[in-house]
């Protein structure tokens, strides 16, 4: 069990770095999503791993897992939410705004821009 | 009677406390204004004066207050003789400058700043004498380049102001920045940061290894603060400042602040050869090239500046001397220079004021049209240039008695040649100053006819001129004493036999002094051929090599930043993630493992299943991500079988909250999508993907490692805690919910808070980007059009609407249950938000949002401040914030329950969490109402029944 939580953790966490290392927003909030599950379940691993053991206090229990790192886990998962949600809103103005959702800034996107000044100022004299 | 331990850092404070003051009266006049700065510094010296008859009588006032005891910061205050001439000094002067501005400064300029900037100077200028703490001096050392730069800059309009401003503050900020390293090597040598421990210790720090470099840092502070060479070229264009700053800051107080840390170390530091030889060699060089510079300047001003490098240039060689008696000269002459330095600037700054010039070539004939100004100017001169019977002729006298005692390069005569063609020049310059300003035809081509000025202004450079007068006639009397305990606290031990007269008697000093007296009248004489071959002969210019300088430093720094942060996000990522394994790498080959601890645990087949299920769906994310609306739907597979590892490890609140969270989240993004383009164009080459993959592949190696490595072992945690207390302590059985809202309540305090900023920031943006530009275009936009034609589908109105009442008693049950069972405010919160954007969506969003009763700010307002009323609820009960309190109660016929305050918290994060959610989507659909999209009224897009009744219609008609 435990390898296969690694081997998860691993497998998400590459697999959002390479989709966050992308030149798209899409791509790259697809990956932070990815990359967030595998943080989440770091964190969470590092209450080590049991199996029907929930932290809810119970006479009958034999043992409990962690039930810090949960609290911890829960509050990023929500937290991670607004963050996403801040990000897609940006990245949607951005591409609103220019027309373009890159995240890299080249010297191309200056001529662009330069082009998208002319043309309101020549919106504005029309 | 008080104590000086307490008396002594109100009166450093007493400065800091009055510059909150001048800001606030200048509305009431500039009398007032100027009234209020002046008590607060005749207040801080009534309090100096309290504790003079102490220190005159050899005792050291404290006062010890402890501040960060940890890093040896502590803010301990020290009164001996040093530090009362200075505290002296400054509060005196100080007074007297700010009378002198008064009516120095014209109705334009803002004199309540003026103020304020001079007394945090005057502060932190008094801190540094009087700080018993070398890192507590470091402070308020900076405050003084701090302030200057301020008041050198006062005149915000003049470049030149500026320019000296910013040069000030790169040389004396730079020496500041060296000297901090050197102190910092004394106060490890010494063991103690505080100064009467460092000065305890001479053997210790000069028999070590880095008693040189400390030195040199130390030094390097000092000079630059005091304008030695070669860093004298700052104090000039510091001369851009009002005359009351360059009288106070840069002739009488900040520039004796290098003098003074010399004076202060000289103890531990002087007497090494190094020192003698650096700080002797400088202060002569200083001295010699500061006289001569000053000499061919015909700003009055920048005259007295060259003039006071010279002057602290000649204390500085008599403090490198290291003998005692060279100490106790420089104390003196400290003394003399101050009084008649300031004097000087302030006649200075007089004839600026009246003739509206301070070019000496234009001046002249002064001493019939200003009498009383002319009088001042040329006792003090007099004294500059060492004339008897002033104070300037005693001392020069005892610094080449000095002189002619000190070998220098391999005998005496070098030295005496040197420092009597020092003093030569002074008298030249001085001689100058007087017969080129005061003397000679009284000139009809002034730029504004000059006569005294009022009585205000006169009288602060004449008590200084009295004093030149009184020290010079009866030094014994008037400054013997202050010499003596001075001195005393200068070199900590033994003085040497002396006494302060006018007449020393036929000494080589008084040969010196006749050289360099007729000397200087022959280079006046000669003064008009010689400043022309002066300003023929090609020098380098100071300002210039450091314009170059600076203009270097900052391509270089450009040139750094643009190759390293060139605007690609994705290579900082990439060199970020690279460097992060490489220090993972490293510390894994750096540290011992210690060996496994736990068995693993078994994977039956529905794990299996769903672990290839995860792999598989990440695996297929990554391929077609370009699709994106592909790439979506399948990162919500791979959510969900997160979700249910959650459940499957133990973990029932996070499976709750990630399934609820995803459903949400694929909402948002769905919402988003629709306005981005539908599929990610081809960007990066082959080779690119390959790095960015192996990129991603080492990581991913990595943290799988190293999650693999931890899961083996066990561990120590504070978790144990928790559990035992879940229930004694926070009343309910489910430990994360307990954690949540009691444990780390104020975590989650803080954690609403950011969620609810998150919902207002969205908002604000979205509310920003339709207010813009962008509301055009997105109107103009071509969406694409496929999309079903029964956008409200009837099942599905009626189905959620059916549904709704249960999701909500779903949500509440999972908020009720939370303290004791998986369940609470944050996956209630979300629950409730889902059942209400299910309405949005089968019924439409203009439908829903006008059955809409409260707004989503004012929930997330409500939410954090239940939440934050709930935790202020403990202070009632006289607990810590956040305390929470919970009782069992019976209500017949119900079985017994429990209410703890804890709820009424959760309650707070479940309204925060459902406003937050709901703002957010709400915020980006508004943007398809910008797009054009229709908005129905109706909850569907026809209505069955009116479908029937024109069948009914339609039937009647055909009958």
């Amino acid at each position: 069990m435990e390898l296969i939580v690694a081997i998860t953790i691993g497998v998400l966490t590459a697999a959002g770095i390479y989709l966050i290392l992308r030149l798209r927003a899409f791509p790259v909030i697809l990956g932070l999503t990815l990359f967030t599950y595998a943080t989440n379940l770091f964190v969470f691993a590092t209450g080590r791993l049991a199996v029907g053991l929930p932290p809810v206090l119970n006479d009958e229990a034999a043992g409990y897992s962690d039930p810090l790192p949960q609290a911890l886990v829960l509050t990023a998962i929500v937290i991670s939410f607004g963050m996403t949600a801040v990000l897609v809103l940006i990245s949607l103005g951005a591409y609103l705004e220019a027309g373009s959702d890159k995240v890299e800034y080249t010297t191309d996107d200056d001529d662009m821009m330069a082009k998208a000044e002319q043309d309101e100022k020549t919106e504005g004299a029309a | 009677m008080v104590s000086g331990s307490v008396l002594l850092p109100v009166m450093v404070m007493l400065p800091f406390l009055g510059a909150l003051l001048p800001g606030l009266m200048i509305r009431a006049g500039r009398n007032v204004c100027s009234s209020f700065t002046a008590a607060a510094t005749a207040a801080a010296l009534v309090l100096l004066g309290v504790m003079t008859p102490e220190v005159m009588g050899g005792g050291t006032i404290t006062a010890q207050i402890n501040w960060l005891p940890a890093l040896g910061l502590n803010a301990n205050f020290m009164l001996d003789g040093l530090g009362l001439l200075f505290a002296g000094m400054i509060l005196g002067v100080g007074l007297l400058v700010i009378f002198y501005a008064r009516f120095y400064l014209s109705g334009d300029d803002p004199m309540g700043q003026f103020y304020t900037y001079l007394l945090l100077f005057q502060g932190a200028m008094l801190g540094i004498v009087v700080s018993d703490n070398i890192l507590l001096l470091l402070v308020f050392w900076e405050m003084t380049s701090l302030s200057s730069f301020l008041l050198i800059g006062y005149w915000k309009h003049l470049p030149e102001g500026r320019q000296g401003a910013r040069m000030a503050l790169t040389v004396t900020g730079a020496g500041g920045l060296a000297m901090i390293a050197g102190m910092l090597i004394l106060g490890n040598i010494a063991g103690s940061y505080d100064l009467s421990v460092i000065l305890q210790n001479r053997e210790a720090i000069q028999s070590s290894d880095l008693y040189l470099t400390a030195l040199i840092l130390i030094l390097l502070g000092a000079f630059t603060k005091s304008a030695q060479f070669p860093f004298h070229f700052w104090l000039p264009h510091a001369m851009a400042a009002p005359t009351p700053v360059s009288a106070y800051l840069h002739s009488a107080t900040m520039v004796k602040a290098g003098i003074f840390l010399m004076a202060r170390m000289w103890p531990v530091l002087a007497g090494t050869p190094e020192w003698f030889w650096i700080v002797s060699s400088v202060g002569l060089v200083t001295m010699v090239l500061g006289a001569l510079i000053a000499l061919f300047k015909d700003d009055l001003k920048a005259l007295l500046a060259y003039s006071t490098i010279s002057h602290l240039g000649l204390l500085t060689m008599l403090l490198g001397f290291g003998t005692p008696m060279a100490a106790t000269v420089a104390v003196f002459h400290i003394i003399n220079h101050l009084t008649f330095k300031a004097a000087l600037f302030m006649s200075a700054g007089i004839v600026d004021h009246e003739a509206h010039t301070r070019d000496i070539k234009r001046l002249g004939g002064l001493a019939r049209l200003m009498p009383l100004t002319a009088t001042i100017a040329i006792v003090t001169a007099l004294s500059m240039a060492g004339i008897p019977p002033l104070n300037g002729f005693i001392s020069k006298e005892m610094m080449l008695e000095e002189v002619a005692h000190t070998y220098w390069w391999g005998g005496e005569w070098p030295i005496i040649i040197v420092a009597t063609m020092g003093a030569l020049f002074s008298v030249a310059y001085s001689f100058r100053f007087i017969s080129h300003t005061f003397f000679g035809p009284v000139r009809n081509d002034y730029p504004h006819h000059p006569h005294d000025p009022p009585i205000g202004m006169l009288a602060s450079p004449a008590l200084l001129a009295l004093l030149v007068i009184l020290i010079g006639l009866f030094p014994a009397a008037i400054a013997e004493p202050l010499v003596r305990v001075t001195a005393g606290a200068v070199t900590g031990g033994e003085l040497p036999d002396f006494y302060l007269s006018l007449w020393h008697g036929v000494t080589p000093a008084l040969f010196m002094s006749m050289a360099a007296v007729a000397g200087g009248i022959v280079l006046l004489v000669l003064h008009r051929p010689l400043d022309k071959a002066w300003i023929a002969t090609p020098r380098p210019h100071a300002k210039a090599m450091f314009d170059r300088t600076i203009a270097g430093v900052a391509s270089l720094t450009t040139w750094i930043t643009e190759k390293t942060h060139d605007g690609a996000i994705s290579r900082y990522l990439a060199i970020f993630t690279i460097a992060t394994v490489l220090l993972g790498y490293a510390a894994y080959t750096g540290g011992g493992m210690p060996a496994p601890t736990r068995e693993m645990l078994p994977v039956p087949p529905l794990v299996a299943v769903g672990f290839v299920l995860l792999i598989v769906a990440t695996g297929a994310v990554v391929i077609m991500h370009r699709h994106r609306f592909r790439g979506l739907i399948i990162t919500s597979v791979v959510g969900l079988m997160v979700a249910a590892g959650f459940i499957y490890l133990s973990a029932p609140d996070l499976a709750m909250t990630q399934i609820t969270v995803d459903t949400v989240t694929v909402l948002l993004l769905l919402v988003a999508l629709h306005f981005l383009p539908k599929d990610t164009p081809r960007d990066s080459t082959t080779a690119r993907r390959t790095r960015d993959a192996l990129i991603g592949i080492v990581a991913g190696i990595g943290t799988g490692a190293l999650a693999f490595a931890f899961l083996m072992r066990d561990v120590d945690t504070i978790s144990d805690y928790h559990l035992a207390n879940s229930y004694k302590g926070g009343g309910g059985d489910n430990v994360v919910n307990v954690i949540l809202v009691d444990f780390r309540g104020y975590d989650t305090f803080g954690e609403i808070m950011v969620l609810g900023i998150a919902g207002l920031v969205l908002f604000a943006l979205m509310e920003a980007l339709l207010g813009g530009p962008v509301s055009k275009r997105i109107r103009n936009m071509a969406l694409p059009e496929d999309r079903s034609r029964d956008r409200h589908p009837l099942m599905m109105v009626i189905a959620t609407r059916v549904m709704m009442p249960i999701a909500c008693l779903v949500g509440i049950y999972i908020f009720l249950r939370g303290h004791n069972l998986p369940g609470g405010g944050f996956v209630a919160g979300l629950v409730i938000s889902i059942a209400v954007l299910m309405q949005y969506m089968a019924s439409g969003f203009g439908w829903a949002q006008e059955r809409k009763r409260i707004e989503y700010h004012s929930m997330i307002g409500m939410g954090v401040v239940v939440a934050a009323l709930t935790g202020m609820g403990a202070w009632l009960a006289g607990e810590p914030f956040m305390t929470s309190a919970f009782g069992y109660f019976q209500v017949p016929p119900f079985e017994e329950f429990e209410l703890a305050t804890a709820a009424l918290f959760d309650f707070g994060v479940f309204l925060t969490v459902l406003g937050a959610v709901m703002l957010m989507l709400y915020s980006l659909s508004r943007l398809a109402r910008y797009a054009g999209e229709t908005v129905n009224e109706e909850p569907m897009d026809y209505d069955p029944s009116q479908r029937i009744d024109a069948a009914i219609e339609a039937r009647k008609d055909e009958r």
